[in-house]
């Protein structure tokens, strides 16, 4: 995973809440079995609207998402964040995540900060006024703001998450540093536990 | 004494490998950065926990093989992991080849996948195919006190057993094959107790729409919800698992039912079951698991069982629910604006007007199916309701069974008559037409009566308009041709 340090750029007023996986990607994309290539398909049926939000070329590759709250909720399918990456989205700010797209977006170094409402609406109300104007997010301040530093908000990340996302650090290899403790575990599991024989 | 424990932590603390403060006085050993850096991270560290089952299917785990491909990993524990072919199955003319190249290729890289890393794989002619969340539990994989996690949100169905059941990312599923642990943040409880009796004729859908229409579709953020109470206690296995599937519709991390002897009895004699001697341990064990007297929940949320009706959803959110003797809202009179608006939002894509009378929706379709009601139980149930009826002309019905053996059975007891007599089709097992990434899909505009979990727009297909309900719902829609108040069906 590459390092994720900060996001400049215009912001997207998705003015929704409870934006489901199904939205981000519908289902009928995900018989694909590569991990790029899903931002033509993202929002499908949202964009049939031609006043939706990404269908105005002023938002056009702008790298933030603002959204209401419990944006991501549904399916696990990491092609979600997957669809977000190839629009160019690289943070999303809302008041509330779904567990599973947070964990996921976590994944994939896409960053998820959580505000509160009010300054959700600040935010999209502003964005909508002035798509040209841009926010900057910083991981390592944790502070989101208006490049004209007229507007500031500190958000909360759990240190472990803000270490690794900023150094890019791989899961599996990490883990695999305990291996003996995993070793170790597995050698007191009770012999009751269902196993198979490898076909 | 030992402090009082809930059942989820109770599973948590019985799995986990390594603990924040081992981990984080390894990592102070190893870091060069010194005291500042390993002090940074401190906080929310997640453990990591063992996982005893690793369910597979074809749609979120090419990515994650290929990981392994890429880094030369091999799967830890294949022995712990079982594969299988469920969303992407045609439900007809298995025989023929099939209509979408990308899902006969998506297929293949499955079937390949498990041949390379030596995964036991139920493949597409092999009668233990199905739904994951349907076979785990059939074959006896699915056991009280487990950790059991898939690439796939209704993962938490296993909770059911009394097992801790989390659904997870591609990623995640690379890092569950390759290590047999998940980095998990340890998440809050939530008890969710329904009381009293459950009146004649309401189902766990019922029960389970009610619970979401009252915490909403983000009240167990962060939680693992246990449910109880006496009218969960009366549910049979199946109900269960239809109750804790849908957790994730309101948005819980897993969800959760105490073992009990309804649970034991389900469990004994299965495939992989344990046996003899070691059934007696099992069970010594599984007794151990319910949450102590005194344990305490993070929030506990209180359900009455006789306030609950048959349960309709109107809107395209799973919360949008309403009594099927009920009417459809106007959001105008919403409290929350953002509620006023997505409800809004919602009648304009469902096609619907404030204050149209339930049972006076007409419907296209129906669907008895998805890894919420496929299984033997629900199947019974809808075909004691269509028992002697016919489809109303102007629907199209189909059942689609959780599993091959789930068919098998229900032909058994020919149950596959009822349904084929009364003029649903019967089709063969897999996800279906609760996604539509198979050849089941609803048309736009087409409005169905589903057994499923979500009636996210376009979820059935584009455009599509999904109602959700109970398989003995579904089953009345179908004859009637529009929602009914199962209460009042006379069965033949």
């Amino acid at each position: 995973m590459d390092p994720v340090h900060a996001v400049k750029g215009r912001a997207i007023p998705l003015n929704r809440r409870d934006v489901d996986t199904d939205q981000i990607i519908p289902a009928k994309y995900l018989k694909r079995i590569e991990r790029t290539g899903y931002g033509p398909f993202a929002f499908e049926s949202w964009r049939k609207d031609p006043d939706f939000v990404l269908n105005n070329p002023a938002y056009a590759g702008a790298p933030v998402l603002l959204a209401k709250q419990n944006f991501g909720s549904g399916s696990s399918r990491e092609h979600a964040v997957w669809a977000l990456d190839g629009l160019g989205v690289r943070v999303v700010i809302a008041p509330s995540f779904a567990d599973i797209f947070k964990s996921n977006s976590f994944q994939g170094g896409l960053l998820t900060v959580e505000l509160p409402d009010e300054d959700i609406d600040y935010l999209i109300a502003r964005a909508e006024e002035l798509p040209e104007s841009e926010l900057e997010v910083d991981l390592e301040s944790q502070t989101v703001r208006t490049v004209d530093r007229s507007w500031e908000r500190r958000f909360e990340i759990d240190p472990f998450k803000k270490y690794r996302l900023l150094r890019g650090l791989d899961d599996i290899a990490m883990t695999l540093e305990y291996k003996d403790d995993i070793d170790k575990f597995e050698a007191t599991r009770p012999a009751f536990l269902p196993a198979k024989r490898s076909s | 004494m030992a402090e009082p424990r809930t059942l989820s932590e109770k599973i948590w603390e019985a799995h986990v490998v390594s603990s924040p403060l081992q981990e984080e006085a390894r990592r102070r050993a190893l870091t060069e950065a010194g005291q500042t850096e390993a002090e940074s991270m401190l906080g929310q560290r997640p453990e990591l926990l063992y996982i005893d089952l690793h369910l597979v299917h074809e749609v979120t785990s090419a990515q994650a093989f290929e990981g392994l491909r890429l880094a030369g990993r091999e799967v830890r524990r294949p022995d712990l992991t079982l594969a299988t072919v469920d969303h992407n199955v045609p439900t007809l003319d298995r025989d023929k080849p099939w209509p979408d190249p990308l899902s006969v290729q998506q297929a293949a890289v499955m079937s390949g996948n498990a041949a390379e890393f030596a995964v036991p794989f139920f493949g597409i002619s092999d009668q233990r195919q199905g739904i994951v969340h349907v076979i785990g539990p059939e074959q006896g994989l699915t056991q009280p006190g487990m950790t059991i996690v898939c690439g796939d949100s209704h993962t938490s169905t296993h909770g059911a057993f009394g097992a801790l059941a989390i659904g997870i990312g591609t990623s995640e599923v690379e890092h569950v094959l390759v290590t047999q642990t998940l980095r998990q943040v340890r998440p809050q409880t939530m008890a969710i107790e329904v009381e009293g009796r459950l009146p004649e004729g309401i189902s766990a859908k019922d029960v389970i729409l009610s619970i979401i229409r009252t915490i909403g579709v983000g009240g167990g953020t962060g939680h693992v919800v246990e449910y109880r109470g006496e009218a969960i206690r009366a549910l049979s296995m199946e109900g269960r698992m239809t109750v804790c599937n849908m957790s994730i519709e309101a948005g819980a991390r897993a969800g959760l039912v105490a073992p009990d002897d309804t649970t034991f009895a389900y469990v004994e004699g299965r495939p992989f079951a344990p046996k003899g001697r070691q059934w007696e341990q099992a069970l010594d064990y599984w007794r151990t698991l319910p949450t102590d007297a005194d344990a305490r929940f993070d929030k506990v949320v209180t359900l009455q069982a006789a306030s609950i009706e048959p349960s309709v959803t109107w809107g395209t959110t799973p919360a949008q629910s309403v009594a099927v003797t009920g009417r459809v809202p106007d959001p105008d009179g919403f409290d929350d604006p953002t509620a006023r608006e997505l409800g809004k939002r919602s009648l304009t894509y469902m096609d619907l007007k404030p204050d149209t009378a339930i049972e006076d929706i007409a419907l296209d379709r129906v669907f008895i199916g998805s890894c919420t009601n496929s299984r033997i139980e629900d199947l019974r149930a809808a075909a004691a309701v269509a028992r002697g009826y016919r489809v109303a002309a102007s629907v199209q019905a189909m059942v689609v069974p959780g599993s091959g053996l789930v068919k098998a059975q229900a032909e058994a007891e020919g149950l596959d008559r009822v349904f084929l007599e009364a003029g649903f089709e019967w089709r063969d097992a897999g996800c279906s037409m609760c996604l539509g990434m198979n050849p089941d899909f609803l048309l736009p505009g087409e409005r169905c009566a589903s057994t499923s979990n979500r009636n996210f727009e376009g979820r059935q297909g584009a455009g599509g308009r999904t109602h959700l309900v109970s398989p003995e719902m579904a089953a009345a829609a179908a004859v009637a041709g529009h929602f009914v108040d199962i209460r009042s069906w006379r069965r033949n």
